[in-house]
């Protein structure tokens, strides 16, 4: 199996996120993260999916969305080719003696605390998959309350956009 | 207008002749309004998966949208079945759904089903709709989206309060929709890749499914095949894309296929498949299915090509735009001097055809044999009446045993399977095509499921005929006890025959007041046939008392090489004999 991150022009219309995941879990199609929100134009959202098949199936799931009468355009985004992002908060439990090695990590990955109490630090963080992994690595030994991920973002490199022409075309 | 006239003037505008359905609480508003259109008639049936399979024979004898209608709750669920049929067998169809109030919807109110999330995988797309104003673009998009492309159906569901509301009616004048641009006109280069493949094969067989019929492109696959002689397969749902008189017809692949059908796709060295879909009842063991074949798969929908076997040369497009082009592109291979040489490749498949052709035991008692019977009706009734079947060894020997001269001659549940397909797709046919007869080869089990619209037959004079080819038990499962689970026959039994008649089949069709009939002996056959053939003013039922022990022959068991098809019971064809 291999990780493809395909990014998805839709409709924004009620029940659009609804039929896309149903048509992966009915496929049997594994996502491994998925992330929806607007975009430049209104009426249009984007989601990015992370899924975890072989370049066969792949193409299945790219034609299967295609087939979406909402669905407007999916293009697959090459890690090379593109810049791939999460979002993470964690909770990591602090004390006097611990603070300041948690303080230190956060700044070696240029991550942000955003909210403190006597026991616990939140960490906001941004990167990519990787990234994010090594700094939950170097977290776990101090206790790590509470985690949230956001699903991946991503955009091709360069200065096109992806709604260019499928959208003018409409 | 109230969105419930908004509703029945989409209708009009979208050049709905019937709609076939039942009222009920949500979608009361909208059969007001439908008393009045002078062009939308409205069949009421008897039960609302009677609706749905009505509208989809109706689709398919006239290859028009069909459309059918029923309430919010059960109403809508009842509906999920034809619907589901509809989307696997690529039929245009439009169910209008009503729906519980929109300030009610998500309370769990009476009758409330969330049916645009239940029908979101059986349908090529839905909507729920709860403004007035949006109703007559739903509508238009609805009917565009089922009948262009691949066609399949679509639901539009309506809130009562959008159908009560007073709006204004905007009618588009063109349906644009961003994400939907089927391809109809297939890549030039992929046309003459597949034609230089194509006469250089020395073993190529055109493997045809049910798209050419959706396609209307029966003619452009004759002069195709007159062109080339390439031996033809027409798979379950395209019985009848070409003639079976025709020379180059093998007949029907797959688990109850011809000898020669099956074995033709098996031992070529190209298949060329048009509007077809590998589906595993065609390819058996999807391993070992036609080993050294390249593949050349058209299809108007990508997301076939490659779905099942993997395509050496994909071509997406309309298929009768393809098979046009492709024309073309063999006149130009052959204008070159490049032509196809087939004979020797005619002769292995003339000796299998000669050799295992279609064929049946007569039983040792004077009992009926339903294949005689059904081969019967065929013969008498011609290649003008269109047949529907329900699903079960009646509709494989209909398959086999009836002679299908033109498309949308035979209406059936390729997909789905749905048992009780037959007497509401016969009844939507005959509505859509009232000159013609049309004859529905039921099983005993079928059609008990769905005669209740032997009622709306009768009372809106829809004259069908139906043919119960009644072997007492649900014999495919039957047959499958007999040939895998050592003759246990776990309730399959249904009791119908000459023991006990539950029900009385003619009594039930004297009930409903329909002619009813009964035949037991071979010899009466043909005048059973010639009498139901000459009652024409009320539908007539044919309780054909057959012989429950008949099997559908040739089979592959289910997931074993087409490789090992067996020619009848224990008996597999004799390959490379040395004459």
């Amino acid at each position: 199996m291999s990780r493809h991150t395909l990014s998805v022009l839709v409709e924004d219309r009620p029940g659009v996120l609804a039929r896309i995941a149903g048509l992966f879990s009915r496929r049997g199609f594994n996502i491994e993260s998925l992330a929806v929100g607007p975009t430049e134009h209104p009426d249009v959202s984007r989601m990015t999916v992370v899924v975890d098949v072989e370049d066969l199936p792949l193409e299945q799931v790219t034609k299967q969305l295609n087939k979406l009468i909402e669905v407007i355009k999916v293009v697959e985004l090459e890690p090379a080719a593109s810049v791939q992002r999460e979002l993470l908060l964690v909770k990591v439990r602090t004390d006097g003696a611990t603070r300041s090695h948690v303080l230190e990590t956060v700044q070696l990955f240029r991550a942000k605390v955003i909210d403190v109490s006597p026991d616990a630090v939140t960490i906001e963080a941004t990167g990519d998959v990787d990234k994010l992994a090594a700094l939950l690595r170097m977290l776990e030994p101090f206790g790590v309350r509470e985690l949230v991920q956001s699903g991946l973002v991503a955009m091709a490199r360069g200065p096109r956009s992806m709604s260019d022409r499928s959208l003018k075309s409409a | 207008m109230t969105g419930a006239q908004s509703l029945v003037r989409s209708l009009e505008l979208a050049g709905v002749e019937v709609v076939f359905g039942i009222p009920g609480g949500a979608i009361l508003p909208a059969y007001d309004p439908l008393l009045d259109s002078k062009q939308v008639r409205h069949t009421l049936v008897r039960h609302e998966q009677g609706a749905g399979h009505a509208a989809q024979g109706y689709a398919v004898a006239t290859g028009r949208v069909g459309v059918c209608m029923a309430t919010s709750g059960p109403g809508a669920t009842n509906l999920v079945t034809p619907i589901a049929d509809a989307h696997m067998d690529s039929v245009p169809m439009v169910a209008i759904t009503g729906q519980v109030a929109s300030s009610s919807i998500g309370t769990d109110a009476f009758q409330e089903a969330d049916i645009r999330g239940i029908t979101m995988p059986i349908t090529k797309h839905n909507y729920l709709v709860t403004d007035p104003a949006d109703i007559p673009r739903a509508i238009a998009e609805a009917f565009h989206i089922a009948g262009t492309g691949r066609p399949g159906p679509v639901l539009v569901d309506i809130s009562k309060d959008a159908l009560q509301a007073t709006t204004e009616f905007v009618w588009p004048t063109r349906v644009e929709l961003a994400g939907y641009h089927p391809v109809t006109r297939p890549h030039a280069k992929q046309v003459r890749e597949a034609a230089r493949l194509l006469v250089r094969s020395r073993r190529p067989v055109l493997y045809v499914g049910g798209g050419v019929i959706r396609a209307r492109a029966s003619e452009q696959l004759r002069r195709l095949v007159d062109l080339t002689g390439i031996p033809v397969v027409t798979t379950l749902m395209a019985r009848g894309a070409l003639p079976d008189s025709h020379q180059a017809n093998l007949g029907m692949p797959g688990m109850h296929g011809t000898v020669a059908a099956v074995t033709a796709l098996q031992r070529s060295d190209l298949i060329f498949s048009i509007g077809a879909r590998f589906d595993d009842r065609v390819t058996g063991q999807l391993s070992t299915f036609a080993p050294h074949a390249t593949v050349i798969h058209a299809d108007i929908d990508p997301a076939e090509i490659s779905k099942n076997r993997v395509a050496d040369v994909p071509i997406v497009g309309d298929a009768g735009e393809v098979l046009s082009e492709l024309l073309l592109a063999l006149q130009a291979e052959h204008a070159a001097g490049a032509v196809g040489d087939y004979a020797a490749w005619w002769r292995e498949v003339e000796d299998w055809r000669a050799t295992y052709p279609l064929g049946y035991g007569e039983p040792d008692d004077d009992s009926l044999s339903p294949q005689l019977v059904i081969s019967r009706i065929g013969a008498i009734a011609g290649p003008e009446a269109i047949y529907t079947s329900g699903v079960g060894q009646h509709q494989m020997w209909a398959a086999q045993f009836i002679q299908y001269e033109r498309p949308n001659a035979w209406l059936n549940s390729g997909g789905l399977g749905t048992m009780g397909y037959a007497v509401p797709a016969a009844m939507g046919a005959k509505v859509g095509s009232p000159e013609r007869t049309v004859w529905a080869i039921d099983g005993d089990g079928c059609f008990q499921m769905t005669n209740q619209e032997l009622a709306t037959c009768v009372i809106n004079d829809i004259p069908i005929k139906v043919a119960i080819i009644n072997n007492s038990s649900l014999g495919m499962v039957r047959q499958w006890q007999t040939l895998f689970y050592g003759a246990r026959y776990s309730n399959t039994d249904l009791h119908t025959g000459s023991a006990r008649r539950i029900p009385d089949f003619v009594k039930l069709a004297d009930a409903y007041g329909c002619a009813g009939l009964r035949c037991e002996r071979p010899e009466d056959v043909d005048a059973t046939i010639e009498a139901a053939m000459a009652i024409n003013d009320r539908p007539v039922v044919v309780d054909f008392v057959v012989h429950r022990d008949a099997m559908v022959w040739p089979m592959v068991p289910a997931g074993v090489s087409n490789d090992d098809i067996q020619f009848a019971r224990g008996t597999s064809p004799v390959w490379d004999r040395s004459d």
